[in-house]
């Protein structure tokens, strides 16, 4: 690799892993020590909308956690922009969790501006960044409801608009839609596909369900069995202006089919069937 | 007006109009106790008088302290102990047993230590309520999803901040229940310890009007401590009600 394409793959790369482990060990206790993740090292490309597939408990969430500054690596390095994280929340970063993250206490609206707290911001372009926040994701009638008034589709929205309002140059999705119906699923993949048009931000989307990865990713990492490594990078090839209309498509069965495949040895390891690997 | 409500004015009003009644039959001797109307009269004649506005002031003012110190170190020591797992493991068995200490039992070792004045009486209501206000906000923040938390750290905010903007509202009903109970041990902390050890305050002129056989004093303040009781309770109540409205809790 010469010079220029060097620099190039740095300046492409938004995130990058290299040989990170993670292991958990109760203080005082190095032998209960969990081996959970890695060593592990991935690429993600400025723009790209990558999703990670694994059994449960093969760490995907840890590897967020890391991305996001949540938690530290217990080896390798993990770099945004560059910069090596270790620990510290990223400026440009996103993260919208599984759970239910909507403060009960604020209104909608209220809930969005808590994004905007850090940021200092002349109040106008404050008000602006809301009421756009509030548009994109369908919630202007519903600025003023507190979220007990809404349904669990409608609460993931208000976090989305959280994490949107800041703008973010990577958003990290740790399962968001692992709570709500199939159909509603299908619509909020659009809708993230259609956010993730329009900001041009990075998207790094955890997922178990196969379908959901196939349709809104551009690269699908396949995870192993716990200590989660990636066993599998698959490229779907769809077009930057897809919908959840692709599911119809051949390609569609393809994509999923492989991601089975390579899935199927690790989920059974995971559920206990087969001895894990050491 | 929904059933139970009216069930329990219904009650309420049922049992003053047999007081009245046994009061105004003489079934019950004037000595002993005025009838309702008489007390709610006398009430009204003191208040318009001003002659027991002191003592009132001096009350409520010093179980308006004894409530905010048991509400700040409360709050502030919950918050303290829900981070730190021993110390919340030493002092929980503590807290279980804490309300079987008569604290009125201390009153002479507190005159030794803080002497005559006001200090002493603040001191036993606020001891009385901070411990309530502790078990139930350490309740409220056991509740905080952790994702809010997550929240919090995304958002790169300051313990102190993550604090003030995230827990304690998150916890915030559980506070108000710790806030009721407080309101009321302020109260009978403060008026308990006029009643032994002070020369001023409602306690100390029911305990005066009661040696001087003076019911038509003892009677209306012993009503107007109710009467402050109960509203402060119910106007905290409806707050709580607000609240957990607001997250589909009720």
């Amino acid at each position: 690799m010469n010079v220029t394409q060097t620099a190039q793959t740095l300046l492409s790369n938004q995130v990058s892993l290299r040989k990170v482990d993670k292991v958990f060990s109760p203080p005082g206790k190095p032998a209960d020590a969990v081996h959970a993740l890695g060593p592990i090292d991935l690429e993600l490309h400025h723009g790209e909308f990558f999703a990670v597939v694994g059994p449960s408990g093969c760490g995907k969430s840890t590897l967020l956690e890391l991305i996001a500054g949540l938690s530290t690596a217990t080896s390798g390095e993990v770099a945004f922009e560059g910069k090596p994280i270790e620990g510290r929340i990223p400026d440009g970063v996103g993260v919208v969790f599984q759970e239910d993250a909507s403060f009960p206490w604020l209104t909608v609206s209220d809930n969005i501006a808590f994004g905007l707290r850090r940021m200092k911001l002349p109040p106008g372009e404050k008000a602006r960044r809301i009421e756009k926040a509030l548009a994109m994701m369908g919630l202007v009638p519903f600025a003023n409801s507190y979220p007990a008034q809404l349904s669990g589709g409608m609460r993931q929205r208000v976090c989305i608009a959280r994490t949107l309002v800041t703008e973010p140059r990577l958003i990290l999705l740790d399962e968001p839609f692992g709570a709500l119906d199939q159909q509603t699923r299908l619509l909020m993949g659009d809708e993230v596909l259609n956010l993730w048009r329009k900001t041009g931000a990075t998207v790094f989307l955890i997922t178990h369900a196969l379908d959901e990865a196939a349709m809104l990713a551009d690269r699908i990492g396949v995870m192993s069995a716990r200590p989660g490594r990636l066993i599998d990078i698959v490229e779907t090839g769809w077009s930057r202006d897809r919908d959840s209309r692709i599911v119809q498509e051949e390609q569609f069965g393809a994509i999923t089919a492989r991601l089975w495949r390579s899935l199927r040895q690790e989920s059974m390891k995971a559920i206990g069937k087969i001895e894990a690997a050491t | 007006m929904k059933s139970p409500v009216l069930w329990r004015i219904v009650i309420l009003a049922g049992l003053v109009i047999l007081l009245e009644v046994l009061c105004v039959a003489g079934v019950i001797d004037k000595l002993t106790m005025q009838p309702p109307h008489r007390i709610l009269t006398d009430l009204f004649a003191m208040l318009a008088t001003g002659a027991l506005n002191k003592a009132i002031a001096k009350t409520l003012g010093n179980a308006l302290i004894a409530f905010i110190i048991a509400m700040v170190v409360g709050v502030t020591s919950a918050i303290v102990i829900h981070r730190l797992r021993r110390v919340r493991d030493t002092l929980e068995p503590l807290f279980a047993t804490y309300y079987a200490i008569p604290v009125f039992a201390f009153y002479p070792m507190l005159i030794v230590l803080l002497g005559l004045g006001d200090a002493p009486q603040i001191f036993i209501g606020a001891m009385l309520g901070v411990v309530a206000v502790i078990v139930n906000t350490l309740n409220g923040l056991d509740r905080v999803p952790g994702v809010l938390l997550k929240t919090a750290r995304i958002n790169q905010m300051s313990p102190v901040d993550t604090a003030l903007r995230v827990t304690l509202p998150c916890a915030s009903p559980y506070i108000l229940t710790g806030a009721k109970l407080a309101v009321a041990y302020s109260l009978i902390g403060i008026i308990g310890a006029e009643f032994i050890m002070s020369s001023g305050g409602m306690g100390y002129e029911i305990s005066f009007a009661y040696n001087n056989f003076d019911n038509a004093t003892m009677y209306p303040l012993i009503l107007l401590i109710l009467l402050v009781s109960i509203s402060i309770n119910m106007m905290i109540a409806r707050w709580e009600k607000v609240l957990m409205a607001r997250r589909g809790l009720r």
